[in-house]
């Protein structure tokens, strides 16, 4: 649950923001993050909300390990909670 | 998901290289060569620990490098007590939210799966947004039993600041990981002389924050991200600064850890939280280690708001075998999972005994499932014997 999971932002609407996770989209909440959010961004998401906006210089760096983790099986714990940070997602 | 173009693939490259992973692995070596005896670093979070054991990073490390798991496992170290508050709860006729991983987290007498089976109206949601809508949907009260450090704790605070509905309320199980750091510090037995800080909870409170603490116990502490290769550097920078005898904090993974953190996170977590002391299970008393409501918002305060009666619940005797468990010595550090005599026998992911393999943030569950156990510590600051399966099973595709 710690590791979260990052989703590049399609739209954002007041503080909620659609987020494509891997093809998934879904609504985040936005009050938590510190920076102004928009478009084309890459935000870490903690349980349905943004708590990072990913520099944009370091949004491949970040995405390598959960590109990976994303595809390994059901039973993986690492791959478990990334799916359930997606399912999370919601907001709005 | 994204379109990677050719300048993502080549920092992925990079940043999976086994050439680098090699040479940080003889970086360590020599480091502690350098040091001259065994060096004890604790991290305090469970997707550290996930990684670690996930990509058999500890068959990389060398043998007088010994990395424990503290308590980073939020579900884990809830105190009984807490559950068992939630219990009385649902067992009042309210309706009880609460996340996945503490559903199954055995209390005092039962877990909350156990009582749902028996009638109560339990749900489990992944999210403090989730809990808010599913109040606005049950007209009864209902309770959100919520769990997590502070990364954790401010999604909960934001939900308690959007003008929740009036049958919403919080039972906060949240923990604050600084104030444990003191109490791990102090602890004669653990003797750790590094802590790679938790990425994520940095993000919210900043790296700053572990200043103070370097200062008052001459530690060194560096934050450290998730890849495999980020976990290596950590490491490698926390050596050094043992090595030089040096006490500092080192952010080593700026992509996510800024000095001051999330501010805006912040002041919505210490808004709607105060630090309290409390127990954590099976670790100590930790002074401020809880992260509870305020009275302004005690509305919002289960607590506040019902009786929790809890004489009856703790007439039920106990299940015997969690007298065994010995979650507590594993998350102060001082002891594995294989020092338990439960573990892997009694004690399973089907059929938990505590919490640690209850969670996937659990030590005893992530060593259960990625196979760190056949790592075998011989007993508290010996060093390692790794068994050759172990070796010739994980060594050989990493180490060249």
């Amino acid at each position: 649950m710690c590791l979260g999971v990052p989703g590049k932002v399609t739209e954002v609407d007041g503080l909620t923001a659609t987020v494509d996770f891997w093809g998934v989209k879904k609504r985040v909440r936005l009050e938590t993050v510190d920076e102004p959010v928009k478009a084309g961004d890459y935000v870490l998401i903690h349980v349905g909300f943004a708590i990072r906006r990913i520099p944009e210089e370091e949004v491949g760096q970040t995405l390598a390990l959960y590109d990976e983790l994303i595809r390994a099986t059901e039973k993986d714990l690492m791959t478990g909670d990334i799916r359930g940070e997606i399912d999370a997602a919601g907001g709005g | 998901m994204p379109d990677m173009d050719g300048e993502d693939h080549f920092r992925r490259f990079e940043f999976r290289d086994p050439g680098r992973a090699q040479a940080l692995r003889r970086t360590l070596s020599k480091l502690c060569e350098e040091i001259g005896e065994n060096v004890s670093i604790m991290h305090v979070c469970g997707s550290h620990e996930q990684s670690i054991a996930r990509f058999g990073l500890r068959s990389l490390l060398p043998e007088r490098l010994n990395v424990i798991m503290g308590p980073g496992c939020p579900v884990c170290v809830t105190d009984m007590p807490e559950v068992d508050e939630a219990i009385a709860l649902a067992r009042q006729g309210i309706t009880l939210a609460t996340f996945g991983d503490m559903y199954r987290v055995p209390g005092s007498v039962k877990s909350l799966a156990q009582i749902k089976a028996e009638g109560a109206d339990v749900r489990v949601v992944y999210s403090p947004w989730e809990a808010l809508k599913l109040a606005r949907d049950v007209e009864k009260e209902m309770v959100f039993f919520a769990s997590g450090f502070e990364t954790t704790a401010v999604p909960t605070a934001a939900v308690v600041l959007s003008d929740p509905p009036k049958n919403f309320s919080v039972l906060s199980a949240h923990k604050y990981i600084p104030p444990v750091m003191e109490i791990i510090a102090e602890m004669p037995q653990t003797r750790v002389q590094g802590f790679l800080a938790a990425g994520h909870a940095a993000t919210i409170t900043g790296w700053k924050i572990f200043e103070r603490f370097v200062e008052r116990h001459r530690i060194p502490v560096v934050t450290g991200g998730f890849e495999p290769l980020d976990i290596l550097a950590a490491l490698v920078e926390l050596l050094e600064l043992i090595r030089d005898g040096e006490c500092r904090v080192v952010n080593a993974y700026p992509r996510c850890v800024t000095p001051e953190g999330n501010q805006q996170a912040q002041r919505m977590l210490w808004e709607v939280f105060q630090t309290e002391g409390g127990n954590w299970r099976g670790i100590a008393h930790v002074p401020n280690g809880n992260l509870r409501i305020r009275p302004k918002y005690a509305w919002v305060d289960a607590r506040e708001r019902f009786e929790i009666d809890l004489s009856g619940l703790w007439e039920e005797a106990p299940p015997g075998l969690a007298q065994e468990c010995i979650c507590g010595n594993i998350m102060a550090g001082i002891a594995g999972p294989k020092d338990c005599r439960l573990f892997g026998k009694d004690c399973t992911p089907q059929s938990p005994v505590g919490a640690c393999m209850v969670s996937s943030e659990g030590t005893c569950k992530i060593w259960y499932e990625y196979g760190g156990h056949v790592i075998v510590k011989e007993s508290p600051h010996e060093r390692f014997e790794k068994r050759e399966d172990f070796h010739d099973r994980v060594g050989g595709s990493q180490k060249g």
